[in-house]
């Protein structure tokens, strides 16, 4: 079989070089081997490619003789007819074959070079980094906006179109948690966690900070905590604060202008996002600011300055009655003579005497049958803070009775206690009971015997009309404890008037002292008289309580040891403000169910449970009241 | 004008000695001593101003050295805008330059001061670990700028970078007809070898110099020197690619040591500008 072979070569100057030759084989071959017809020296090419062979009837077959396939009018294939009269285009690795015949003439195979695209990059500017790198400008705008959109606008925007509805402890009990997380992303904000006590809030940015550009109100912190009173009127307190150093006074004039509620608002002592710990109490050094010299800015306070409990701490000052029937109690110095005239008679020195009457009698009742212990007086209350008030009935009718007749029935009847008119009622009425019968031998008949109508009891006349004047008098049934008086020209005693709280400003637990004898602090033992206070003065208090650092010359007190013989170990118990003053509620230390209590550091003797919070608030009522 | 040179040659001398001393070295490091000063102040004030109950952003000194830091880092940033604007005196490219680098340096004083050493997860500590970038990729640039050049020209031994791909194509030409008695297997590797880009690999390869997908190297690997005389002759030639290879490469990898500090430089200093706005917006909005 003829073949016309043209081959077409481009000069560098561009013309086309174009060289025939002819061949006369069976099969003409195409590959990278030189000893192929038609040599393609390209190394896509196989060695032996592909091959032209006579298939008859002027048809040409087209074989791959490799691995290789070749292309066939655009589309690969390994084996084909072909029509060279028809005409036909293979390519074999660079090489373009256009393949025709004219007529019954030789197969015309127009071989030809198929023209790369040259490269339109500069290659010496590959070298730069650029050219393996994003853009700059790419990655600034990506990074920019990334942050601008997600950590801020989002925020905003989901801030701003929030329902706004939802307040204060709504966030924590308020239907679905009030849509938890209401304004996305805003977490990113926060600059650390919350406290624990507003750990519950973690997600809930928008509950405290309610207004943009605004800072955390006082408002809406009292919306969960409306419990909490002021410490003091605010005009006073910013009257009542030290000076701030210049830096700070400088940062909360800028604040202030701006809105700021100021350095007696909840957020200047209270900052948030200072990591998931506990509510410090308060130091020594942050009461210490304002009340190391407070009256030399609030000329006209009652109480003394204070610093440190241990070295600089006023006399205590208990509210009690000074005179007989005074409406309210006053407060006085215990650096002054006191007396306090509750309206009582009472010794505590007999009743307290282990060898006394008092105790012999004890003993010889049940109810006793031992000396007298101030606990069978005085009973704590039920939070062991204080004590309940002493009741006459249960703790002096045992020795002292008010037994005074029998009824109709034989039973002893007692005087009421507690009021002198019902006392007067009980006197009148008093002999109406059966007497014995006077013996003298001699029945009476009818209407007139005992139990008849007109029967007369003859016997001796019951002391009751006399009574009701002496009873009254020292030595009768009340003058005993009571002082007689005249009210509107008739007998009357003295009214009892007894403060429930002697020290309402500041915190005592008898819990924490249980160890301690009562006499330690209270000199009852050698009271002879009622009007002795009884209670401890600052100085007895600071035996055993220093200030928040120990002095030189003082040992930390040790827990395990227990209260007693600290004084003499040299023990102290370092002891804060907020050991018994609060800051929000000035009649008590933190709530029982205050985290700061759930652990009990050294030195802090108030273990109260859940019970005292209820105390404490009805202590604070009372106050208020 | 009594005081003004009647010649140019003593004003020219000054130009020309200010021309070949360093931004660093700028006025006797007027721009060090200032920047050592505002940092040693801040760092003084930090210690010594007592903050209840700690160190934070915003308490009256948090503040202070937040307004310090985001002016800095406001106008360090104008030097993109600075160096555009061809212009001559007292504010020149060089003293800007220096107090560029000098001031951004306290940055990492008065910013890390700033936080109070306090670090979250939040768009606060984005802004400082951005701040951070910044100034760490730009104390890679300075270094770069003074230490790599060298290793460069050495490099180059001589050749442009046109020579060095020039050479290479020498040697593809010849690797090319070389290859042609090569059975479809190893005609392949050379192939793959040739056809691959020279600067193929990211931008990771570029700054190890550690190509793992290199052709070129698998080709020599894969044809064996002792299966013929065309297979010694490829191999021979395929070494010597490779040699040009790790030529181009190494000039890549210096290049892009020297090169890169500005691709963080860049775009991390518009992101801090855009982390610093949402920092103060947040701080504020919700205050």
């Amino acid at each position: 079989m003829a073949f016309l072979i043209r081959t077409i070569a481009v000069a560098k100057s561009g013309r086309e070089i174009s060289r025939d030759r002819t061949l006369d084989v069976g099969e003409l071959t195409v590959g990278r081997a030189p000893e192929n017809d038609i040599h393609l020296a390209d190394l896509t090419v196989e060695l032996q490619h592909l091959s032209l062979s006579d298939a008859g009837g002027g048809m040409l077959r087209a074989t791959a003789l490799g691995q290789l396939p070749f292309s066939l009018d655009g589309s690969s294939t390994t084996e084909a007819m072909i029509d060279p009269n028809a005409g036909a285009n293979i390519i074999v690795g660079p090489a373009n074959l256009e393949i025709s015949r004219e007529g019954d003439g030789p197969v015309q195979i127009i071989q030809s070079v198929i023209k790369k695209s040259a490269a339109t990059v500069e290659p010496t500017k590959s070298f730069a980094l650029a050219s393996a790198m994003p853009s700059k400008r790419a990655m600034a705008w990506t990074g920019a906006l990334a942050i601008l959109i997600l950590l801020l606008s989002v925020p905003i925007v989901t801030h701003l179109t929030r329902d706004t509805s939802v307040k204060g402890t709504d966030y924590l009990t308020g239907p679905d948690q009030a849509r938890i997380n209401q304004v996305s992303f805003d977490s990113t904000w926060s600059s650390g966690k919350l406290s624990l006590a507003h750990h519950e809030l973690e997600d809930n940015c928008e509950a405290c900070h309610a207004t943009p550009f605004v800072t955390v109100q006082d408002e809406t912190c009292l919306t969960c905590h409306e419990e909490l009173g002021d410490h003091a009127d605010k005009p006073r307190l910013k009257t009542g604060m030290a000076p701030l150093p210049a830096g700070e006074a400088w940062q909360w004039a800028v604040a202030e202008t701006l809105g700021n509620e100021g350095p007696g608002s909840c957020t200047s002592c209270h900052l948030e996002h200072e990591g998931n710990v506990r509510l410090e109490a308060a130091t020594e050094q942050f009461c210490a600011e304002c009340h190391q010299d407070l009256d030399a800015r609030l000329t006209d306070v009652a109480f003394g300055n204070a610093d440190n409990f241990g070295a600089k701490h006023p006399q205590f000052r208990p509210t009690f009655y000074t005179e007989h029937g005074q409406e309210n109690p006053v407060r006085v110095s215990l650096d002054t003579p006191v007396e306090e005239k509750s309206g009582l008679i009472f010794p505590h020195d007999i009743h307290m005497e282990v060898n006394g009457g008092v105790a012999r009698m004890a003993i010889s009742l049940d109810q006793y049958g031992e000396p007298l212990e101030c606990s069978n007086c005085h009973e704590l209350t039920d939070d062991e803070i204080g004590y309940k008030p002493v009741e006459m009935e249960p703790a002096c009718e045992a020795c002292h009775s008010l037994v005074a007749d029998r009824d109709a029935t034989g039973a002893f009847t007692s005087l009421r206690h507690g009021d002198v008119s019902d006392l007067m009622e009980d006197l009148a009425t008093m002999g109406k009971g059966p007497k014995r019968a006077v013996v003298t031998g001699r029945e009476r008949p009818g209407q007139f015997a005992t139990g008849g109508t007109y029967a007369i009891n003859f016997g001796r006349p019951a002391a009751s009309l006399i009574a009701i004047n002496r009873a009254l008098l020292p030595g009768g049934t009340c003058g005993d404890c009571h002082i007689r008086t005249t009210t509107d020209g008739r007998p009357d005693l003295i009214p009892v008037n007894l403060p429930d709280r002697f020290l309402g400003h500041g915190f005592f637990t008898h819990k924490g002292h249980e160890d301690e004898e009562c006499t330690s602090c209270h000199e009852a033992d050698t009271s002879k008289v009622a009007t002795d206070l009884l209670l401890p003065n600052v100085e007895s208090c600071q035996d055993c309580h220093t200030g928040e650092a120990l002095k030189e010359d003082e040992q930390p007190f040790v827990l395990a040891s227990g209260i007693k013989g600290m004084i003499d170990r040299g023990e102290k118990v370092t002891s804060s403000c907020a050991m018994c003053h609060g800051y929000h509620t000035p009649t008590a230390p933190w709530p029982g169910d205050h985290p700061i209590l759930q652990s009990t550091p050294e030195g802090m003797p108030n273990e109260m449970d859940a019970k005292s919070t209820d105390s404490i608030a009805s202590i604070s009522a009372m106050l208020k009241d | 004008m009594a005081s003004v040179p009647n010649n140019r040659f003593s004003q020219d001398e000054r130009r020309r000695n200010a021309d070949h001393i360093s931004f660093l070295k700028h006025k006797g490091f007027r721009w060090l001593w200032i920047a050592l000063l505002l940092s040693i102040v801040t760092g003084a004030g930090y210690a010594l101003i007592d903050q209840d109950p700690r160190p934070n952003g915003g308490s009256w000194y948090g503040y202070t050295l937040g307004t310090i830091g985001l002016l800095l880092i406001v106008w360090l940033s104008l030097l993109g805008v600075r160096k555009r604007r061809i212009s001559e005196g007292q504010w020149s490219l060089k003293a800007w330059t220096s107090a560029h680098v000098y001031l951004g340096l306290s940055l990492i004083v008065v910013g890390t001061l700033h936080t109070g050493f306090q670090i979250g997860w939040n768009v606060h500590t984005l802004a400082y670990v951005l701040m951070m970038l910044v100034i760490i990729s730009g104390i890679w640039g300075v270094y770069a700028y003074a230490a790599l050049p060298k290793p460069l020209a050495m490099n180059r031994q001589q050749m442009t970078r046109g020579d060095m791909l020039e050479e290479l194509t020498v040697i593809d030409r010849q690797l090319d007809s070389a290859a042609q008695p090569l059975d479809r297997a190893e005609a392949d590797l050379v192939l793959a070898a040739l056809r691959q880009d020279t600067f193929y690999g990211g931008p990771l390869a570029r700054l190890t110099g550690v190509y793992p997908g290199c052709q070129t190297n698998r080709a020599l690997n894969g044809i064996a020197p002792t299966s013929g005389a065309a297979a010694q002759s490829v191999h021979d030639l395929l070494a010597k690619r490779a040699k040009q290879l790790s030529q181009i490469r190494r000039q890549l990898r210096t290049r892009a040591m020297l090169e890169v500090w500005l691709f963080i430089h860049i775009p991390a200093t518009i992101a801090l500008l855009a982390a610093l706005l949402a920092h103060v917006i947040s701080v504020f909005y919700y205050w």
